[in-house]
C-alpha cells in the first residue's frame, strides 16, 4: 500500500505537475497581462519611472537655469514647453518633477502602508476590546477631509516636502489600517491560522509570518491607486504655496506659478497639469489591473 | 506500554454565549497510554473537537473557556503550564492534525517552508539540518522530495493531508490528535492516508487520539475507542470490547445504523431523534429523549460511569445495580 502511494505521487510529479510548475508570480503575470488597459498602465508608469531615473540625461537644462532673455517663449525646438517667466525651460522642470512627485507619492504611502498596515494587523487579531479601541481612533481621523488635515499638519510645522510626505502619511494610515484590519480578520479565520497555532508558533510570528503575506494583495491595490492620490495632494498642497518651495520643480506649484500668466503662456501650466494627469492615469490604469489580477474570485 | 501518557479527569469546556451557556464537554474522563490510539467517536457537535482545543489549550476564547478539570500529560498538569510554556508543548510534545487539508496550509509558502519553520521553532538546528529532516519527513509520507519546493495549491488533497501529517510529526511528538483526518477525503485516499499513520504510528511509537465518526475507521487503527454524546463520553472500552458487547443504548443505535452488507436491507436503522440543542439540553442523562430503554430515573441526574469490566466503562442507568438489568 506504501509503495503504490509514493508510486502513485511520483507519476504525478512527472508530466502534468511540470506544467502546473509555475510559481504565483507568473500566475499573476498571466493574469495581468490579460487586461490591456493594466499593461498601458504598467506601460506608461514605466516611461514616468524612466523620465525620473534619467532626469538628468533627458533634461536638455538645469530646472534652475534662468535666462531672462528668453522669458514666457511658445514651445520650440530648442525649448519643447517653452519658457516660464524666469526663462526656465518649463520641459526641463516638467522632466525633474517627475522625480519629486514620484518619491513623495510611493513615500508617503510606503509610510501609511507600514503604519496603517501595524494597526490595522493588531486591530484585526485582537479584536474585540482592542479593534474597537482602534477603530474609534481612526473614524476620527477619518472623519477629517484628508486635503484639511494635511493643511493644518503642513501649516503647523512649516511648508516642506518631507513635511507635506508625512501630512499626507497621516492622511492614509488609518485607510491602510481598514484595509488590513479588513482581510487580517478574514484570514485569522483560516485553518492554517490554527495549524500554526497548534505548532506552537507565537502571536507575533503568526501574524507576521503567516497573515500578513497572506493580507498583501489588497495593500498592493490601494497602494497603488493611493501614490496616484498622494501625488494628487501633494501637487494640490504645493499648489496652495504648503508644499515644495522655489526653486523646486514641483508640478502643483508649477501650476500655481503658471495660472497668473495662462492668457498669453499657456504652455507654463498645462504641461505640468498633463505631467500630473498621465502620472496619476498611468497609476489608476496599473491599480485596477492589479486588483483584478489578485482578486482571487476571478482566478481560472 | 502501561505508561499513562495522558489522562484527563472531569474536563470541562464551556462556550458562554449570549444565548446561554453551552457545555460542550462536560467532565468527560480518559486516559491514554503510551504508544496507543483512542479513537473519539460522536456526532457533529458532540464535542470532540472541543475536547481536542481543550488538550491542547486552544478553545478560542471568548466564547470558550475550560471550567474545571485536570489535563495531566507525562506526569504534569498541563493547566496549570503558563501561555509560553504551552507553546512550547504544541507541534513539539504534542502535535494535531486537522479535518481539512485544503485550508490547513498557508497558501504564499511552500511546503518546504512550511515544514521547516516547525522544526526550527521546537528544535535548535540550523536551516540545513532543518532541510534534511524536511526531506527525511516528506520522504516518509510518501512524497518525492523534489515537490517539497511546491506551493500547496499544486497539490491533492490526498497529498496536502499527508503534507500536514509530516509537520506535525516532524518534532517527534509524543501524542497525535487527528480531528477526522480523512473526512474531506474520498474513500481511496482515506485509506491511503490511514495506512500512512498507522505506519508512522508504528516507527514514531506515539499515541494518537483520533477523531472521527467513522467506526469502520476505529476498527482498523484503534485499541481504545470513547464514545462522545452530547458533551459526555457514554462509553470507553478497548475495540474489542466495545465491538462484541456495545453497552451504552447510544452505543447499540450506532452499530445498529451500520447496514449489513450480507442482508438485503431496504431502510436503514436510524437512531431515532435528533441530537439536543446545545443550549437545551434535556435533565438527567442527555440521550434519554431518545433512548429506546429509558426509564424514569433517566430523566432525574446525569448517571454515574458503571465499570463492567477494567477496559469498559459506561454511563448509563441500565447497568447501575438494583435499577436496571444487572447486566444485558
Amino acid at each position: 500500500m506504501a509503495a503504490k502511494t509514493s508510486d502513485q505521487a511520483v507519476a504525478m510529479t512527472t508530466p502534468a505537475a511540470k506544467k502546473k510548475k509555475r510559481s504565483q508570480r507568473a500566475e499573476l503575470w498571466r493574469r495581468f497581462k490579460k487586461s490591456k488597459t493594466a499593461l498601458i498602465g504598467l506601460g506608461l508608469l514605466a516611461l514616468v519611472l524612466v523620465t525620473a531615473i534619467f532626469a538628468n540625461q533627458i533634461a536638455p537644462h538645469p530646472y534652475d537655469g534662468m535666462n531672462l532673455m528668453v522669458r514666457r517663449q511658445p514651445p520650440s525646438a530648442e525649448y519643447l514647453m517653452g519658457t516660464d517667466h524666469m526663462g526656465r525651460c518649463v520641459f526641463s522642470r516638467v522632466v525633474y518633477g517627475t522625480r519629486i512627485s514620484l518619491v513623495v507619492g510611493f513615500f508617503a504611502v510606503l509610510l501609511s502602508a507600514i503604519a496603517g498596515g501595524t494597526i490595522g494587523a493588531i486591530s484585526g487579531f485582537y479584536g474585540d476590546k482592542v479593534d474597537n479601541f482602534i477603530m474609534r481612533i481612526i473614524d476620527v481621523v477619518l472623519s477629517i477631509p484628508p486635503i484639511l488635515l494635511a493643511i493644518a499638519i503642513v501649516s503647523a510645522f512649516g511648508g516642506s516636502l518631507v513635511n507635506v510626505m508625512i501630512a499626507i502619511a497621516i492622511g492614509y494610515t488609518p485607510r491602510f489600517a481598514r484595509v488590513v484590519r479588513g482581510s487580517v480578520m478574514t484570514i485569522k479565520e483560516d485553518e492554517f491560522i490554527d495549524a500554526a497555532r497548534v505548532l506552537g508558533a507565537s502571536d507575533y510570528r503568526i501574524i507576521t509570518k503567516h497573515i500578513m503575506p497572506n493580507a498583501l494583495a489588497p495593500v498592493i491595490v490601494q497602494g497603488t491607486l493611493f501614490v496616484a492620490m498622494a501625488i494628487l495632494q501633494a501637487a494640490g498642497l504645493s499648489f496652495i504655496g504648503l508644499g515644495a518651495q522655489p526653486p523646486t520643480p514641483e508640478w502643483g506649484a508649477m501650476l500655481s506659478t503658471g495660472q497668473n500668466y495662462i492668457r498669453d503662456a499657456w504652455w507654463m501650466s498645462v504641461f505640468p497639469g498633463l505631467a500630473i494627469a498621465f502620472t496619476v492615469l498611468s497609476l489608476n490604469l496599473l491599480g485596477d489591473g492589479l486588483r483584478d489580477a489578485l482578486d482571487p474570485r476571478l482566478k481560472t | 506500554m502501561g505508561n499513562k501518557l495522558l489522562e484527563i479527569k472531569g474536563l470541562k469546556v464551556h462556550y458562554i454565549t449570549e444565548d446561554g451557556t453551552v457545555p460542550a464537554v462536560d467532565g468527560i474522563d480518559m486516559e491514554i497510554e503510551e504508544g496507543e490510539t483512542l479513537g473519539l467517536v460522536g456526532e457533529t457537535g458532540a464535542g470532540k473537537t472541543t475536547t481536542a482545543l481543550g488538550i491542547m489549550n486552544l478553545v478560542p476564547d471568548p466564547p470558550g473557556k475550560i471550567v474545571d478539570g485536570e489535563i495531566i500529560f507525562n506526569g504534569e498538569n498541563l493547566r496549570t503550564k503558563s501561555r509560553e510554556a504551552y507553546r512550547q508543548i504544541r507541534g513539539n510534545k504534542i502535535s494535531m492534525i486537522f479535518q481539512d487539508p485544503m485550508t490547513s496550509l498557508n497558501p504564499v509558502y511552500t511546503v518546504f517552508d512550511q515544514l521547516t519553520e516547525v522544526i526550527k521553532l521546537h528544535q535548535k538546528v540550523g536551516s540545513g539540518e532543518a532541510l534534511e529532516r524536511a526531506k527525511e519527513m516528506l520522504a516518509k509520507v510518501g512524497i518525492p522530495q523534489e515537490r517539497g519546493e511546491e506551493y500547496p495549491h499544486q497539490f491533492s488533497g490526498g497529498m496536502k493531508q499527508r503534507v500536514l501529517i509530516a509537520i506535525a510529526l516532524a518534532c517527534n511528538p509524543a501524542l497525535l490528535i487527528a480531528d477526522e483526518p480523512t473526512t474531506a477525503l474520498d474513500v481511496t485516499i482515506q485509506a491511503q492516508v490511514l495506512e500512512v499513520m498507522k505506519d508512522l504510528k508504528k516507527q514514531f511509537k506515539m499515541a494518537m487520539i483520533l477523531i472521527t465518526h467513522d467506526l469502520g475507521v476505529v476498527s482498523e487503527i484503534c485499541e481504545k475507542v470513547a464514545i462522545m454524546y452530547a458533551g459526555k463520553i457514554v462509553e470507553f472500552a478497548d475495540l474489542e470490547s466495545l465491538f462484541t458487547n456495545p453497552s451504552h443504548p447510544y452505543t447499540v443505535g450506532l452499530f445498529n445504523s451500520i447496514p449489513d452488507p450480507e442482508e438485503d436491507v431496504t431502510e436503514l436503522t436510524p437512531i431515532k431523534g435528533l441530537i439536543p440543542e446545545p443550549t437545551e439540553l434535556p435533565p438527567g442523562c442527555v440521550f434519554n429523549p431518545r433512548c429506546p430503554d429509558v426509564m424514569d430515573i433517566c430523566k432525574g441526574e446525569f448517571p454515574e460511569t458503571v465499570e463492567l469490566s477494567p477496559t469498559h466503562r459506561v454511563a448509563c442507568y441500565k447497568y447501575h445495580k438494583g435499577i436496571g438489568g444487572e447486566n444485558k
